[in-house]
């Protein structure tokens, strides 16, 4: 399998204080990859930094093979690196299916284009996505009155948009009900078997991580401590002793 | 150099009355987040009820005691101001409060009018304290040195205030985080009364304090108002050392502009603020706004679709309808159409800005006049035939919006306001000093349409296509992609960006676009009225747009033209009578207060529970 | 359904007037001025505009039906201003209109009455393009200008030895109207005369401090004065405060007039020399003694300027469509044209057919304090003729007609 995202010593220090020192690692095509971690380990910083909201202190991130490190995260979009936000930043003056047609047409590049009406534009596109999450019988109704989870799976379908083939979703499951959460990640799962994207995602259910994931990495105080099948993370003695401080084994984390 | 020392302390002198309005200010919208543009009202209060006091309390005791009694007086107006107008609408749309404030300007003047009558007063003497002391052989008047040595005494009570006691405490979270105050059970309202109540009386001590160095009129609440926000947004809004820093700033430079620059005194203090946002977007001490605080408070916006079938036929039946005033319908009442048409454009495009974008703007008769000058000029200079002249006041709207927005965009917020303000004072100060070409506050005269466009029917017919076309054609855009996009940026600018929309572009764009929009409403205007003058380009001119935008409704499509004509038709109607800025003052507030989300708003909203619509279902 | 909206408003604005224009046994004159923003100003000018009204409708009014005057309020907006005027040409059935204290307004009002065919009195407004540079047909104008009584002070000026002028004038179109008036006729009387510094405070918004300050470090001879209203308070108090005054003579335009001297009371400035209107000095039995006496009555206040202006305001309009003898527009306008109207509170007025402007004066005088007031002393009253331009002058400013 081929790398298509790649970092190296990713690294990001606000006047001293190290929040992420030195992370190197890398996700294959059609890999399910976890980043897992305690509060405050950096886990949210290393994503803003791969998506362009932050710029690194020091290190490389390459996609496909191509340097992206610092740019904007529009330019990284576009270059196929789709992303859901830990917090969801859906437009809720839209429609369901509106935020996944306003996704569409950015990705055509149709944002300076008066002319058309936009609610038709690649609404049956738009209605294949929604699809895809099983959202095409909430497509009209508009976005504010929507469930957390089903805009988390909204979410989802706007990540799929521009056929990204690198997904980052930054705790995808937060706040969601057992059940769901589940569901979701299923879905995830699936969607990496179907299309051959490659995900990389922050999480702190354990169960979900262990469950679906490929690869499982782990971040503690801005340092990478563990990366490797859920196994070798598992019996990793470092890890052990991270979690073990706070109590649990892998089994219920609190979610913040 | 004692006459350089001379110039500072008289700068001082200034910026005590000055800094006192200021923090006032400052406090309010730190805490309350309103923009409270009455405050120059309260200021006016503290000169008249100051003179009153003094005139009954005799001697040393009397003066200073009267000063005291009056900030005690005009806080507590402030905190009656705040329960009875304010209170009621603080979960309506962010700056919503701000139309609220500009009723309560219009009843403050037109009771101070009743009660204490037309002419200027002179502010009484602050006994023992007339003439000067010399300081190096310069004369400085007494009553500067005193107020120069309250200055500290007063930012020293002000800073224990805030940083020793509980009532500080609170102010400071608030500041920082007003959800978190309501957390900590502290309740909400009696704090924002309470802030409002001191910043109120914070200006009612400024207004009382200068009394000794000029005295109470009718005009002072304007007169003040700009200044003041000039120092609160340059020394960074919520900042007390800031406000002190800004309004030492804006004094001391006026005073050496006067001397070295005489013709300067219009414009300095707004170039002086567009230097300092365009280099510190926050002001001098004043933290970044979060995002999310402004625009966006309240319900949602309703997601929107264009008119199906039927609202296509009302609209059609409607503007057929209006084609066929002329038939049967006097002079006047064309003029009248002509008038709301002309200002209906202007709203609507402040609307596309201010509602689909999310962008605030203080100063959009920039491209109002900007427009009818353009226009104008090439009319009286060049004598241009009308029809090209007419194209041009478009295009140039559009030039100027592109030049302004280039430095605006970058900011948000209030500040993105302040400094649109700042460059619309530059442009009236252009259209008002550059006599040799704009003739100053002379005007533009004789400008009349062509031949074939000088009757009133056909002037209207070209107003009706023109501004009507205007707003079909700004409606259409916002359901465009770019509409979308640009109301997407509204939203979520991080999801926008993440999803490839270069958020700042797309509010560029639609800055100029609106700009080139008010821009043909000032073409119009102009051929209308047959001339222009610098009042057009005038602060007000852009507050009768926002206002009006959001009595109208800012969430809606519709909200600025409705607006537009029922301001039109209200003022029309009221300035027949005798107190008719009282009366616009409480219309004003009764529709800010009875329909938080302006008049297409809350009228559709109800539109929705009589007819039991479901609330999820869209058209 | 926003449009619809809109225009019914909009109708129903229109119709509630409606019945204004059906009674039609008055002789109706529009009246527009500020009387918000500039209260001070046109609330006196209101008051003599009614005393007027009640003389000349108690002596059966004008052909033989009462006149009648309709007040309303531009918001000092010229846009504003021009619809008024329109709707009460063509609704009110006003046959003509006048008033406004602003030039711009004026000038905005006279482009508009050129353009349509309505006459225009310009009571108050003292730009000089209103007779002269932008005067037309359909404008005539009341008050005195702004280079006529600049050149009174001037002349008033050129008398003494002093050489350096410090200028300080609001910053708009009169103020600088008023200072290159003032420069023109002193230049033109004595050129050795010099203008070591000109001060632009904006309008109501002094910085009096500095201002004197920098006129100070300028060490003029003289200085000239255009501020008023609140300006001029700050400016004589600071000015007096800090010694600027002592020692110079000071020349202030309008300066003495009651709406700007009465509010400064015991601290009004001593011994500038001023133009006003000294109505406490008038002897009964004068035609201006007269008038103050009854405005006196009929208000229960001291008369300002405005007052007299809004008096013979009324006097005018309402000799005019008399000598007329019809409500047509064009025949008041033709009326206008050399008219005169007799017992005027100056005696006899006329309206030069030239440039459309009156040949009401000014009083110039030398101000004290009397009693904890300010007034005028030494006062006359000067007619405007001797400092108007030329004939030939005049007829090559106006615009072709």
């Amino acid at each position: 399998m081929t790398e298509i995202l790649r970092v190296e010593n990713l690294k990001k220090s606000y006047d001293g204080f190290v929040a992420v020192g030195g992370v190197s690692f890398s996700v294959k095509q059609g890999e399910l990859k976890a980043l897992i971690g305690p509060n405050g380990a950096g886990k949210s910083t290393c994503f803003n930094m791969l998506m362009g909201q932050l710029k690194p202190t020091e290190g490389r991130v390459f996609f496909d093979g191509k340097d992206i490190t610092g740019h904007k995260p529009r330019d990284i979009w576009r270059k196929g690196v789709g992303r859901t936000f830990q917090i969801t930043g859906t437009y809720q003056s839209m429609t369901v299916i509106e935020n996944v047609q306003m996704a569409l047409m950015s990705h055509h590049r149709r944002i300076f284009t008066i002319g058309p009406r936009a609610w038709k534009l690649y609404r049956d596109e738009a209605m294949d996505l929604l699809g895809v999450v099983a959202m095409q019988d909430q497509a009209d109704r508009p976005c504010s009155v929507l469930a957390y989870g089903d805009l988390k799976r909204l979410e989802l379908a706007i990540a799929l948009c521009h056929k990204p083939r690198l997904l980052l979703m930054d705790e995808p499951t937060a706040g969601m009900a057992p059940s769901a959460r589940i569901e979701l990640m299923q879905l995830t799962a699936d969607i990496v078997r179907d299309q051959g994207v490659s995900v990389l995602f922050t999480e702190h259910d354990m169960d979900v991580v262990f469950a679906h994931s490929h690869h499982i990495m782990v971040l503690n105080r801005g340092e990478l401590i563990a990366d490797g099948n859920a196994t070798e993370v598992r019996n990793n003695p470092q890890v052990q002793e991270v979690y073990l401080g706070g109590g649990t084994l892998f089994k219920e984390e609190t979610h913040a | 150099m004692a006459f350089f020392l001379a110039q500072f302390l008289t700068g001082l002198a200034n910026a005590a009355a000055l800094f006192l309005v200021a923090s006032g200010l400052s406090l309010i919208f730190g805490v309350t987040r309103i923009v409270n543009f009455a405050h120059g009202s309260f200021y006016m209060l503290g000169a008249f009820i100051g003179i009153t006091l003094m005139d009954i309390l005799p001697g040393h005791v009397g003066f200073w005691g009267a000063i005291l009694l009056t900030g005690l007086a005009v806080g507590v107006i402030g905190a009656l101001t705040e329960m009875i107008v304010l209170r009621p609408i603080y979960r309506a749309p962010e700056l919503f409060q701000l139309v609220a404030t500009f009723g309560v300007i219009l009843v403050i003047q037109d009771l101070a009018l009743m009660i204490w009558g037309a002419e200027d007063k002179l502010g009484p003497r602050a006994p023992g304290l007339r003439g000067v002391w010399r300081i190096f052989g310069e004369p400085v008047p007494k009553y500067d040195i005193v107020l120069i040595a309250i200055t500290p005494f007063i930012l020293f009570a002000l800073w224990y205030l805030i940083t020793k006691t509980r009532l500080g405490i609170l102010v400071r979270a608030a500041t920082q985080d007003r959800e978190m105050v309501g957390a900590l059970g502290v309740n909400q309202a009696w704090l924002f009364t309470g802030v409002f109540a001191l910043g109120s009386a914070l200006a009612g001590l400024g207004g009382a304090l200068q009394l000794p160095k000029g005295g109470a009129d009718l005009l002072m609440d304007f007169n003040i108002i700009g200044e003041v926000f000039v120092v609160v947004v340059i020394g960074g809004m919520g900042s007390l050392p800031g406000a002190f820093i800004a309004a030492v700033l804006i004094s001391v430079l006026n005073v050496f502009g006067v001397t070295y620059l005489p013709q300067s005194t219009l414009v300095l203090m707004y170039v002086v603020m567009a230097i300092v946002l365009i280099i510190r977007p926050w002001g001098i001490l004043g933290r970044e706004e979060a995002a999310g605080e402004h625009g966006q408070v309240g319900s949602p916006e309703r997601p929107i679709r264009p008119y199906g079938p039927k609202g296509i036929a009302l609209t059609s039946a409607f503007v057929l309808a209006l084609a066929l005033v002329p038939l049967f319908a006097e002079q006047f009442v064309l003029t009248l159409i002509v008038d709301m048409i002309v200002f209906a454009l202007f709203a609507a495009s402040l609307h596309f800005i201010l509602g689909t974008g999310g962008l605030v703007s203080f100063g959009h008769a920039a491209f109002f006049g900007g427009g009818a000058y353009a226009a104008a000029l090439l009319v009286f200079h060049t004598g241009t035939p009308m029809e090209l002249a007419f194209l041009f006041a478009p295009l140039a709207a559009g030039l100027l919006a592109l030049a302004i927005g280039w430095f605006c965009i970058r900011l948000s917020g209030v500040y993105f306001a302040m400094l649109t303000l700042a460059f619309s004072q530059l442009v009236w100060s252009l259209a008002f000093q550059w006599r040799d070409v704009t003739r100053g506050d002379d005007g533009l005269v004789n400008i009349w349409p062509a031949e074939w466009l000088n009757a009133p029917a056909p002037f209207y017919y070209f107003t009706l296509i023109l501004g009507t076309g205007g707003i079909i054609f700004l409606r259409h855009v916002i359901h465009s992609p770019f509409g979308y996009a640009l109301r997407a940026g509204r939203d979520s600018p991080r999801q926008a960006e993440a999803m490839g929309i270069d958020v700042k572009r797309v509010q560029y764009a639609a800055f100029c676009l609106a700009g080139i929009m008010a821009g043909l409403a000032g073409g119009i205007f102009v051929f209308s009225k047959g001339s222009v003058f610098p009042t057009v380009l005038e602060i007000g001119e852009s507050f009768d747009a926002l206002i009006v935008v959001f009595l109208g409704g800012v969430k809606t499509l519709a909200g600025g033209v409705v607006g537009a004509g029922f301001m039109t038709g209200v003022e029309d109607w009221l300035t027949r009578l005798e107190y008719w800025r009282l009366l616009l003052g409480l219309v004003i507030i009764s529709v800010v207060i009875l329909m938080p989300e302006g008049i297409v708003g809350t009228l559709s909203t109800l539109w929705r529970k009589i007819r039991h619509t479901d609330e999820e279902t869209i058209r | 359904m926003t449009l619809i909206r809109r225009t019914v408003l909009g109708m129903i604005a229109a119709t509630a007037l409606a019945p204004a224009a059906m009674a039609q046994d008055t002789i109706k004159v529009g009246e527009i001025n500020h009387y918000k923003r500039m209260a001070a100003f046109a609330e006196p000018y209101k008051k003599g505009i009614e005393l007027a009204l009640s003389e000349i409708n108690a002596d059966g009014g004008v052909l033989g039906k009462p006149l009648e005057f309709v007040f309303r309020d531009d918001q000092g907006d010229p846009a504003e201003a021009v619809k008024i005027a329109e709707e009460l040409m063509t609704r009110e059935g006003a046959v003509m209109f006048t008033g406004t204290i602003l030039s711009h307004v004026g000038l905005a009002l006279s482009s508009f009455a050129a353009e349509k065919g309505y006459l225009y009195l310009a009571s108050e407004p003292l730009a000089d393009s209103l007779v002269w540079n932008s005067g037309n047909p359909w404008t005539f104008r009341l008050r005195a200008s702004t280079w006529v009584q600049a050149a009174m002070l001037a002349e008033e000026a050129a008398k003494t030895d002093a050489i350096t002028y410090a200028t300080i004038a609001p910053n708009y179109a009169y103020g600088q109207d008023a200072v290159n008036a003032f420069k023109e006729n002193l230049q033109r009387l004595k050129p050795e005369v010099e203008f070591v510094a000109e001060q632009w405070p904006a309008l109501f918004n002094i910085d009096a401090g500095a201002e004197v300050q920098a006129i100070e470090r300028a060490k003029p001879d003289a200085i000239y004065n255009v501020t008023f209203g609140s300006d001029l308070a700050k400016l004589v108090r600071e000015g007096g405060d800090r010694g600027l005054f002592d020692g110079r003579s000071v020349y202030g335009l309008l300066t003495g007039e009651p709406e700007y001297l009465e509010p400064l009371g015991d601290e009004a400035p001593e011994g500038w020399y001023v133009t006003g209107f000294p109505w406490y000095a008038f002897d009964e039995g004068t035609p201006a003694g007269t008038f103050v006496a009854a405005y006196e009555a009929a208000t229960g206040e001291t008369p300002k300027i405005g007052s007299l202006v809004g008096y013979m305001t009324a006097q005018s309009i309402a000799a005019a469509i008399n000598t007329a003898g019809s409500t047509d527009g064009d025949a008041i306008r033709q009326a206008f044209e050399d008219l005169t109207v007799d017992d005027t509170p100056i005696g006899a007025l006329t309206y030069r057919a030239i440039d459309n402007q009156s040949t009401l004066g000014a009083w110039v005088g030398t101000t004290a304090v009397e009693d904890g007031k300010g007034v005028m002393v030494d006062w006359e009253y000067k007619d405007p003729a001797p400092y108007m331009p030329s004939d030939e002058d005049i007829t090559a400013m106006r615009p072709a007609e």
